[in-house]
C-alpha cells in the first residue's frame, strides 16, 4: 500500500549572497563590473600587495542600511569589521573582511508570494524572518582546469551582502518564492541587479527534516551555490527526500552535518566536504579598519530614498485602484512601467482601463518594436506617452470612439506618438452615432439573413452575432457594439 | 635658519657621490644595505640640483639623502622585508610617506636591512645578512630597524626611515647612538608599510639630530585617506617649535622603568639626564605605570595575533616566492611558507594563530586587549601630572651577535621599555645620552602625550644642545 500522507516536514534556512550595486569594490577604489577580461579590475589593494590597506566604501554601507530598513531590520549603531581567516587561493589576503558578531542588520523579514491555484489567482503571502544581513568581500573566481586552477581577481573584494534567514521555510516553493521576492525588491531599489546567471545572487540552503509534531531540529546539510530559484526548489526537494528515505530506512545516522553540491543539470546532490574538517576561522576585529558609526540622521537620509516595495504596491493597485491580480502582478515587477501606468491613470482617472492597455497592448507593442535580439523596446524610447494613453482612454470612456477603434488608434499613436484625437479625426474613426444610418444597415442585415433571424426568434441567442458582422464591417468598427445589439433585438422583436 | 644637520648648500650630486663612496668604503664592515641603486640615486640628485639652479627647490628636504627600511614600498624598488618569501618582489607603488618625501625633493637611497618582517631586536633575523653596530662591529645594531640606525650612524645616508611596532626605531637608535622617533599612532599613514601588527606599527624618522627627525616628521605626518587609522589632525609646525625659547617642563620618571634588570651604567646615564633637566628648571616627578609588567605578555599576544593574519598573504600564490616542490594547493601554501619564512616569523605566526583559535580567543586576545587599555590609562593618568616621561630606551647596551639567539624571551625583554608606548599609541623617541665605559652608545627615551611630538622634540633638543653626542661619529 502506498503511503499517502508524508508524516515529515522540511525545515529550511537560506543564506543568500547578493553583490551590491556599488561602482567601487567594498574596501578599495577598484571598480567591479561583470564580464570583463580576467584580472583587469585589480589594484594593489585587491591583490593584497605588501603595505596595502582597506578603506570602507561608504556607498556599500548606504546600500546595506537601505536593505536593512526595507526589510525592517534593526540597524546597528556601530558597523564593525572582522577578519575571517582561512587558507584558499580565492582570497589574496587569505582572510576575508566580514562582520562576525555584530552584523549591520539584525532581524527583519522579507514578504513572499507563493504560487496561486492558477495564474490568475493570487497565492498566499508570508513574511519570512531574517536572522541578519552583513557586509563582506566577494572572493576571487577560480576556474579549475585539470591539474591547474586559474584565478580571476576581478570579483575579488566586490561588495557582497550576506542575508541569513531563520529556519522558517517549509518547502522548496517557499524558498524559490523568497529568492524571487528578494530579487524583485533589491533590483527595484537599486541595491543589486540580482542576476543569478552573473553570480550577483547566490544561494545556500540548509535543509533538515523531522516528523510532523516534533519540535527539535535534526541534523542539517548545507547545499552550496544554488544558481537559480528553480535549482533551489529542486535541490531542497531532492535533499529532503534523500533525508526522509534514510530516516525511513532506519539509517538516519548517515545524515551528517556537511556541505553539499547540487548538480542542476543531472538533478542530484553530493557531498562536497564534511563539517568534521570544518575550519577555525580565527575571527578577530580588523585592526586596519575603524568601526563606522551609523546615526539617526544617516538612517533618515537613506530611508528617504526607499521606494514603495513591490508587494505594498501590489496591495495598493488591487485594493485602492481595483486592478485585477493578474494586471497588478504584471505591473509590480517593473517600476518604470508602474510609473507610466500611474501617470496615465492619474491623468484620466481610469486605472483599470489604463492597466489593461499597459499590460496587454503596450507590452505587446514594445515587444514587437524591440530590435532583433535586443529584447523589447525600452519604455524610455516609447513614443506613446502616458499623456497620450490617458487621452485615448478618455476618448473611449466619453464614447467618442469605440473600444475596437481605440486599439487601432493605440497602435497608430504608439508608432507616431501622435495625438489620439487627431488620429481619430484624420482617419474618420469617430463612433458611428447616427441612429438613422445604423437602423438602415440593421434592416438590411435582417433582410439579408432571414435564417439567422429565425434562429434568434427560435431562442438561439448566439445567432444574433451573424447579423452584427455585416453592420460592424460596414461601419468599420466605429459603431458601438452594444448599440448595435440593442437595435437588432428591438427590430427582431418587432418582426 | 637651518636647525638640521642637513647640508643643503652643497650640490646634491656631489653629496650623493660622497655618500656612495662612503658606502663603498664602509659597507663591507657594516652591512646596512640590502640594495643600493647608485644610478637612480644620482639621477634623483641631479634633478635636485636642477631644481635648485632654477630656484625651484622643494623645501628643506630637497637633496637630503634618506635611506629606506626594506619594509616601506618605493615604486620600482624591491621590497623584501628581509625575507626570502619576498626576495624578488618589486613594489609597483609608493608608500604614502615615500610620495610625500619625493614631493619634498628627498633622495631615496637604498633598501636598509632589518629583522625579517620587522620581528626582532638585533637584525639577526634578516634572511640575507648581518648588520654590524658601527660603534662595535662585533655587536648588534639593534632591531628591527637596525640597517637604518647603522647606516645613519656610519654616515651612509643623511637620515633614514624606520618602522616601530614595539621599539624597532628607538631600540636600534639607542644601540647606534642616533635619534629615532616613533610618532603617535595614526599621525603617519601606514599605506605602503608592509604590516607586521597593524594596531601598533608606525613609520618614523631616524637621524643624527632631533631637528633632522623633526624635519622628516614634518613632511611625512598628516592624514591619508588610504589608511583608515590615519588621524584627521592638523600637523603642528615642529621646526617652529624647535626654534622657540626653552621652556621648563614637568618630567615624569616611571619607577617601574628604573627597577631590576637594568644595566647600572644605563641607569646612571638616564638619571644624570634627569638631573640635567632639573638643572634647567624642569620639575622631576616620580610616577607609576602599574601595568608595565603586563606590557610584554600583552604585546606578545596582540602583535603575533595580528601578524598571523597580516602575513597570511605571503602564500606562494600570487606574487610571493612559490616552492618549486609544491604539487598541489595545500603544498603551495605550506611549502612556500615553510621555505620562505625564518624561525622567528614562524614562531610568531604560530603564537598568534594559537591566540586567535576558537576556545582560546577570549582568554588570550580579548583579555590582552583589556589589559592594553589599562596600560594606556596608566599613561594617561601620569600625563595628568607630567608633560613628558623620561626612561631608558633599552635595559642593556647592544649585545654581541648570537648572545640571545637561542633565548627568544631574553630577546623580547630588549623592548621592555619601548613596547608600552606602542600599546598606548603614544609618541616616543630615543636620543643619545652617553656611552658606557666600553664605549657603547646609551639611549634615553622620552615619551610624549598623544600628538605631543612638538613638546617631546623640544624637550629632547634641550638635552641635545647641551651635549655633544649628536656630533660624535664612530671611527670606521
Amino acid at each position: 500500500m502506498q503511503r499517502i500522507i508524508m508524516p515529515y516536514e522540511v525545515i529550511i534556512g537560506l543564506e543568500v549572497h547578493v553583490q551590491l550595486k556599488t561602482k567601487a569594490k567594498a574596501f578599495c577604489p577598484a571598480p567591479y563590473v561583470y564580464g570583463e577580461e580576467p584580472n583587469t579590475l585589480c589594484d594593489p589593494v585587491v591583490l593584497a600587495l605588501p603595505g596595502t590597506l582597506p578603506v570602507i566604501n561608504k556607498k556599500a554601507i548606504d546600500l546595506m542600511i537601505k536593505m536593512g530598513l526595507m526589510f525592517g531590520c534593526d540597524i546597528a549603531a556601530e558597523c564593525k569589521w572582522d577578519r575571517k581567516n582561512y587558507w584558499y587561493p580565492d582570497s589574496p589576503k587569505n582572510y576575508q573582511i566580514s562582520q562576525y558578531d555584530q552584523p549591520l542588520c539584525k532581524g527583519g523579514a522579507v514578504e513572499i508570494e507563493l504560487p496561486g491555484a492558477s495564474r490568475s489567482v493570487m497565492g498566499e503571502h508570508k513574511k519570512m524572518e531574517l536572522t541578519r544581513i552583513h557586509l563582506e568581500e566577494d572572493p576571487a573566481k577560480l576556474n579549475h582546469n585539470g591539474n591547474f586552477s586559474y584565478i580571476d581577481d576581478n570579483r575579488t573584494g566586490a561588495s557582497l551582502a550576506e542575508i541569513v534567514t531563520e529556519p522558517v521555510f517549509r518547502s522548496g516553493d517557499e524558498a524559490a518564492a523568497f529568492l524571487n521576492a528578494l530579487r524583485m525588491a533589491l533590483s527595484q531599489q537599486g541595491i543589486s541587479d540580482c542576476d543569478m546567471e552573473k553570480g550577483q545572487m547566490r544561494c545556500d540552503a540548509n535543509v533538515s527534516v523531522r516528523k510532523l509534531g516534533e519540535t527539535t531540529l535534526n541534523t542539517r546539510t548545507e547545499s552550496k551555490n544554488l544558481n537559480s530559484a528553480s535549482a533551489v526548489k529542486a535541490c531542497i526537494e531532492w535533499e529532503s527526500k534523500r533525508q526522509i528515505a534514510l530516516y525511513e530506512a532506519g539509517r538516519g545516522a548517515e545524515i551528517v552535518q556537511e556541505t553539499r553540491r547540487w548538480d542542476a543539470e543531472q538533478g542530484y546532490g553530493y557531498t562536497m566536504r564534511s563539517k568534521e574538517d570544518s575550519q577555525d576561522y580565527r575571527y578577530f576585529p580588523d585592526p586596519d579598519l575603524m568601526p563606522v558609526r551609523v546615526d539617526q540622521a544617516w538612517k533618515d537620509e537613506i530611508r528617504a530614498t526607499i521606494g514603495e516595495l513591490p508587494f505594498d504596491r501590489q496591495r495598493r493597485y488591487m485594493e485602492a485602484l481595483g486592478l485585477p491580480y493578474t494586471a497588478a502582478s504584471a505591473l509590480i515587477g517593473d517600476p518604470e512601467l508602474c510609473a507610466y501606468f500611474e501617470q496615465a491613470a492619474r491623468l484620466c482617472g481610469k486605472p483599470q482601463e489604463v492597466a489593461n492597455y499597459v499590460v496587454n497592448d503596450l507590452l505587446r507593442e514594445l515587444a514587437a518594436a524591440g530590435e532583433e535580439g535586443q529584447g523589447p523596446l525600452p519604455l524610455a524610447q516609447c513614443r506613446l506617452t502616458p499623456t497620450r494613453l490617458a487621452q485615448l482612454v478618455k476618448l473611449t470612456a466619453e464614447g467618442v470612439i469605440t473600444k475596437q477603434v481605440a486599439h487601432e488608434v493605440f497602435v497608430e499613436s504608439f508608432k507616431t506618438g501622435g495625438d489620439p484625437l487627431a488620429i481619430v479625426d484624420q482617419k474618420g474613426l469617430r463612433a458611428q452615432n447616427d441612429t438613422g444610418e445604423l437602423e438602415k444597415l440593421a434592416r438590411a442585415a435582417l433582410a439579408a439573413d432571414p435564417a439567422a433571424v429565425a434562429k434568434v426568434k427560435g431562442g438561439n441567442d448566439k445567432a444574433i452575432n451573424a447579423l452584427k458582422g455585416p453592420i460592424m464591417k460596414a461601419t468599420r468598427g466605429k459603431a458601438d457594439p452594444k448599440a448595435i445589439d440593442e437595435l437588432l433585438r428591438r427590430l427582431i422583436a418587432e418582426i | 635658519m637651518n636647525l638640521t644637520t642637513f647640508d643643503t648648500a652643497s650640490s646634491s650630486v656631489s653629496r650623493m657621490e660622497a655618500i656612495i663612496s662612503r658606502c663603498n668604503a664602509v659597507e663591507p664592515k657594516i652591512g646596512a644595505f640590502l640594495a643600493r641603486d647608485e644610478k637612480d640615486a644620482l639621477s634623483q640628485a641631479k634633478a635636485s640640483d636642477e631644481r635648485r639652479a632654477a630656484g625651484r627647490a622643494l623645501g628643506p628636504l630637497d637633496g637630503v639623502i634618506l635611506g629606506v627600511k626594506d619594509v616601506i614600498a618605493v615604486k620600482g624598488q624591491r621590497l623584501s622585508c628581509a625575507s626570502k618569501i619576498l626576495e624578488n618582489y618589486v613594489s609597483p607603488y609608493d608608500a604614502h610617506v615615500v610620495e610625500k618625501l619625493k614631493a619634498a625633493g628627498a633622495i631615496l637611497w637604498g633598501r636598509l636591512n632589518m629583522d625579517e618582517f620587522a620581528m626582532g631586536s638585533s637584525c639577526e633575523n634578516s634572511a640575507f645578512q648581518k648588520t654590524h653596530n658601527p660603534w662595535a662591529l662585533d655587536r648588534i645594531p639593534g632591531g628591527s630597524s637596525g640597517g637604518s640606525a647603522a647606516a645613519v650612524a656610519s654616515g651612509e645616508c643623511d637620515a633614514a626611515l624606520g618602522s616601530d611596532t614595539g621599539g624597532s626605531i628607538r631600540q636600534p637608535a639607542a644601540c647606534c647612538g642616533i635619534v629615532g622617533l616613533k610618532p603617535t599612532y595614526g599621525l603617519v599613514s601606514r599605506y605602503g608599510l608592509a604590516a607586521f601588527a597593524s594596531s601598533l606599527d608606525q613609520i618614523g624618522p631616524m637621524g643624527r639630530s632631533v631637528a633632522d627627525c623633526a624635519a622628516i616628521l614634518q613632511t611625512i605626518a598628516g592624514h591619508d585617506e588610504r589608511d583608515s587609522t590615519s588621524l584627521k589632525v592638523d600637523v603642528p609646525d615642529y621646526m617652529a617649535a624647535l626654534a622657540e625659547p626653552e621652556k621648563p617642563v614637568t618630567i615624569g620618571l616611571p619607577k617601574e622603568y628604573f627597577g631590576e634588570g637594568i644595566d647600572p651604567e644605563i641607569r646612571a646615564k638616564v638619571e644624570a639626564a634627569a638631573k640635567f633637566y632639573e638643572g634647567r628648571g624642569c620639575k622631576l616627578k616620580e610616577v607609576s605605570l602599574p601595568h608595565s609588567s603586563c606590557a610584554i605578555p600583552v604585546y606578545y599576544i596582540i602583535a603575533p595575533a595580528e601578524a598571523s593574519s597580516n602575513l597570511a598573504r605571503y602564500d606562494g600564490v600570487r606574487y610571493t616566492r612559490r616552492s618549486a616542490a609544491a604539487t598541489n594547493t595545500d603544498e603551495v601554501f605550506s611549502l612556500s611558507r615553510g621555505e620562505g619564512f625564518g624561525a622567528e616569523v614562524k614562531r610568531r605566526i604560530l603564537l598568534g594563530s594559537y591566540a586567535l583559535s576558537s576556545g582560546y580567543y577570549d582568554a588570550y586576545y580579548v583579555r590582552a586587549q583589556k589589559v592594553r587599555s589599562l596600560i594606556r590609562s596608566d599613561f594617561m593618568k601620569a600625563f595628568e601630572e607630567v608633560d613628558v616621561l623620561l626612561t631608558p630606551t633599552t635595559p642593556q647596551p647592544p649585545f654581541r651577535f648570537g648572545e640571545k639567539t637561542d633565548d627568544p624571551l631574553a630577546m623580547y625583554l630588549e623592548d621592555i621599555f619601548t613596547i608600552s608606548v606602542n600599546l598606548a599609541g603614544l609618541p616616543g623617541m630615543s636620543l643619545p645620552c652617553g656611552f658606557t665605559a666600553a664605549g657603547l652608545p646609551v639611549g634615553m627615551q622620552l615619551i610624549g602625550k598623544p600628538l605631543g611630538e612638538a613638546q617631546m622634540l623640544q624637550t629632547a633638543q634641550v638635552f641635545e644642545k647641551a651635549h655633544e653626542y649628536a656630533s660624535m661619529r664612530p671611527a670606521l
